[in-house]
């Protein structure tokens, strides 16, 4: 190899860099640690498809501020009729697919239709159940009927999951990714980074950005360095044990906001010997909640004592119904026939929260005679056993979605609750809009699932976002999954 | 060859000295630690040393001596047991390729040859694809990698042994192939083979350091120096004495071993210092 092609490369190098550095106003590099495993909302649960396309590429007929509320977003207005089971949707004129093709009713019905088909492959086609039919009144005229009413249509119509996708590209989208947002897809350099580009014809307001670049890193020493020598611009979620680095530095920015993460020591109800109420009881005596904090989340984690976000109006604090007590434990394991405790595996997924707070859970319940078998596992595996086949003890884990108390409703669910007073609870809370009500409801259903102690309540993770301090606009708490590109600009 | 002689070797008497002291700590580790290693206070975290805890505490407040004295037990234990597999497949397939020759010999070099293509890393992924990570992995994969290792080392050694007019002579009194390997080939190469198992023991820890660190060895709640270094990572920038302990106990441990193998190949054929060892490779 000869010399001057090093150097070449060198200089087409250094002004990559320098050119990189001049643009930089309007455009912005974000790290995220999880790669996305395709990038179709409609067809995945992973949050990381969220992160990249969630109001950037696609949008719904509404859309999810950053304090939570539900605005307008391929539709304009919308009426809902007296009995709560008609809403007429209004679009927005003139908008178009990345790929040019016009938007319309047409695409609102596909949409639906491809989410609610016996095939789908849509992670919450139960959350959609209730739509009997999708009617086109006219090209910019959409009705919904439901089958009962639903307090959290217009909220549930603005998750990622139900984004509007055309009948032309909708095959596609997981590779390929076509919508109707600000920004278009450019390239996915799997392993690496996805880059978006403004969509100059949008129809809304312009966003600040020209360009996005989303870089997977998943280590945290890596990311660290990416963010100290300037190679990414922030992050949304960094590590807690190292935010330190960038607390005291003044070229950075740490916002510190709310998820809808709620961890919880997923704990098998179908199971011996977890199916006896006193050895749930005992196991949530056995937790100290705020040595997991400290320790998992550097205390970052606000303490929940049941499956409910704390920022949430309906919250209700139940962290008191079983304090940290391991006599009251040991008394409660006896009771159940296990005066020595007993063994018990936990299986936990790859996400740091997890592997630390099974390390303490572990080190706690030792205390009063469980022991813990800890089994790290990757994503693909953890998914097949504990939430596919329910082949697990106790796991932990934290559940991201919304307003998601459903699931105690599911006995098919992977910790396999099955209590017909929650059940019926729940499908009340559904069919009612009356928010006191609403709010009286969700509250009972807390009640109940704290008092049985499905799963151990550990806390609500935090976001911690790590921004270039020159950056303005991200959202500092995240009501839901995604990084929104739409007000990020930088000022000098 | 006596102990006076040996003893003159200061580099073996260092290397092994500190080699033992090691072990010992390690071993000692099985009846007694200061503090147990699974034992969590996560309020006494990030502890400098001081006269509780001689090493400090690491993130989720266990004792850092506690934790090192049990990842040196881990980290000899599989580099040992990965040398047992290495030595007990690769010394007689060595030595049979030397009596033997011909078919048998190029079987043996061409294996050899096979599994040298595989690093220890890429054999531990497969392994533990197949069967999940954890010590055994661990064992399994760096004791692969030895055996080519001492495959040739064995055959290098008996080959030059083969030559000896004795050779010959057991030969003309009928003894059979397996029968000269064995009494007349092994005890000759035997200090060629100890001088080898002192630096793949050292190897075997820096290996072992490298699977855990990647997530491939050692598992939580046990620990293993490596285990160690990959918890610190994230924390390196903050607290880097999380990094330091682990890390100079790996460095300590093989440049001790490395000195212990140098003094014993002075000390048991001063032939070997002029024609070199072959000193595996990494």
């Amino acid at each position: 190899m000869n010399v001057t092609k090093p150097l070449a490369l060198a200089a087409t190098a250094l002004l990559l860099a320098t050119g990189a550095a001049w643009a930089q106003s309007s455009e912005v590099r974000i790290g995220v640690a999880l790669e996305p495993p395709a990038l179709d909302p409609t067809a995945g649960a992973a949050e990381a498809i969220d992160v990249v396309v969630y109001q950037n590429i696609f949008e719904g007929l509404t859309r999810i501020d950053q304090n939570g509320a539900v605005q307008p977003g391929l539709a304009e207005s919308w009426e809902i009729a007296e009995d709560g089971l008609t809403y007429t949707f209004s679009l927005h004129e003139g908008i178009t697919f990345h790929d040019g093709t016009g938007f319309d009713a047409e695409d609102v019905k596909f949409t639906f239709d491809r989410i609610l088909a016996e095939d789908s492959v849509n992670a919450q086609k139960a959350l959609y159940e209730p739509i009997a039919a999708v009617n086109v009144v006219d090209p910019q005229t959409v009705e919904f009927q439901l089958s009962r009413p639903d307090g959290l249509f217009l909220f549930n119509l603005g998750r990622g999951d139900a984004v509007i996708v055309a009948p032309e590209s909708a095959d596609n989208n997981a590779s390929e990714p076509i919508g109707t947002g600000p920004f278009a897809f450019v390239q996915w350099d799997r392993g690496s980074r996805v880059i978006l580009e403004r969509y100059e014809p949008y129809w809304g307001e312009a966003p600040a950005l020209t360009k996005a670049t989303y870089l997977f890193i998943s280590d945290t020493a890596t990311l660290t360095n990416a963010l100290l020598a300037g190679d990414v611009d922030g992050t949304n979620n960094f590590a807690p044990e190292a935010l330190a680095v960038f607390e005291n530095n003044p070229q950075f920015k740490v916002l510190v906001g709310s998820t809808e993460g709620e961890t919880i020591l997923g704990t098998n109800n179908a199971k011996e010997p977890f199916s006896d109420l006193r050895v749930r009881q005992a196991m949530a005596h056995a937790l100290n909640r705020q040595e997991i904090i400290d320790g998992a989340t550097y205390g970052y984690g606000v303490p929940i004592g049941s499956h409910f976000a704390p920022h949430h109006p309906y919250y209700l604090d139940l962290t008191g119904t079983y304090p940290y007590d391991p006599d009251a434990a040991k008394a409660l394991l006896a009771e159940a026939g296990y005066p020595d405790g007993f063994s018990a595996t936990l299986k936990l997924p790859p996400v740091a929260y997890a592997r630390l707070s099974g390390q303490i859970i572990a080190s706690q319940f030792a205390q009063v005679g469980i022991k813990l078998e800890l089994i790290s596992m990757e994503w693909a595996q953890w998914l097949e056993d504990v939430l596919g086949n329910k082949d697990f003890d106790l796991t932990i884990v934290a559940h991201v979605e919304p307003f998601d108390i459903g699931i105690y409703a599911d006995p098919n669910y992977y910790f396999g609750y099955d209590n017909p007073d929650v059940q019926a609870l729940n499908e009340t809370l559904n069919a009612t809009i009356d928010e006191g009500e609403r709010q009286r409801i969700a509250q009972e259903v807390q009640t109940i699932i704290a008092e049985d102690a499905v799963n151990g309540y550990l806390f609500e993770l935090a976001q911690t976002g790590v921004w270039n301090a020159k950056l303005d606009g991200m959202w500092q708490n995240a009501p839901i999954e995604g990084v929104v590109l739409r007000d990020i600009h930088w000022v000098e | 060859m006596n102990w006076q002689r040996l003893l003159r070797h200061p580099s073996l008497v260092i290397g092994l000295g500190a080699a033992t002291a090691f072990a010992l700590l390690g071993l000692i580790s099985l009846v007694w630690t200061p503090y147990p290693i699974e034992q969590i206070v996560v309020a006494r975290r990030f502890l400098g040393p001081d006269p509780a805890h001689w090493l400090g505490t690491d993130h989720l407040g266990r004792d850092m001596l506690s934790l090192v004295m049990s990842g040196t037990l881990t980290s000899f234990l599989v580099a040992f047991s990965a040398l047992v597999i290495g030595v007990g497949i690769g010394v007689p397939m060595g030595l049979a390729a030397a009596a033997w020759g011909g078919a048998v010999e190029w079987l043996v070099l061409r294996i050899s040859d096979v599994t040298f293509a595989f690093p220890s890393v890429v054999i531990a992924i497969l392994i533990a694809t197949l069967a999940g990570p954890g010590e055994l992995n661990a064992i399994l994969a760096i004791g692969i990698f030895n055996i080519p290792v001492f495959a040739r080392v064995a055959r290098g050694g008996a080959l030059a042994v083969a030559t000896q007019d004795y050779v010959a002579a057991g030969r003309l009194a009928g003894l059979g192939n397996a029968a000269i390997a064995a009494r007349h080939l092994l005890p000759n190469i035997a200090s060629l083979i100890i001088v080898q198992a002192t630096i793949q023991l050292s190897l075997g820890i820096l290996a072992e350091a490298g699977l855990s660190y990647i997530g491939l060895g050692t598992q939580a709640p046990a620990t293993s120096l490596g285990l160690m270094l990959r918890d610190s990572q994230s924390l390196f920038l903050i607290h880097p004495w999380l990094g330091i302990v682990p890390g100079l106990t790996i460095v300590l441990i093989v440049i001790a071993l490395n000195i212990a193998g140098d003094g014993l190949r002075d000390a048991l054929d001063p032939r070997l210092r002029r024609e070199g060892l072959n000193h595996g490779a990494g």
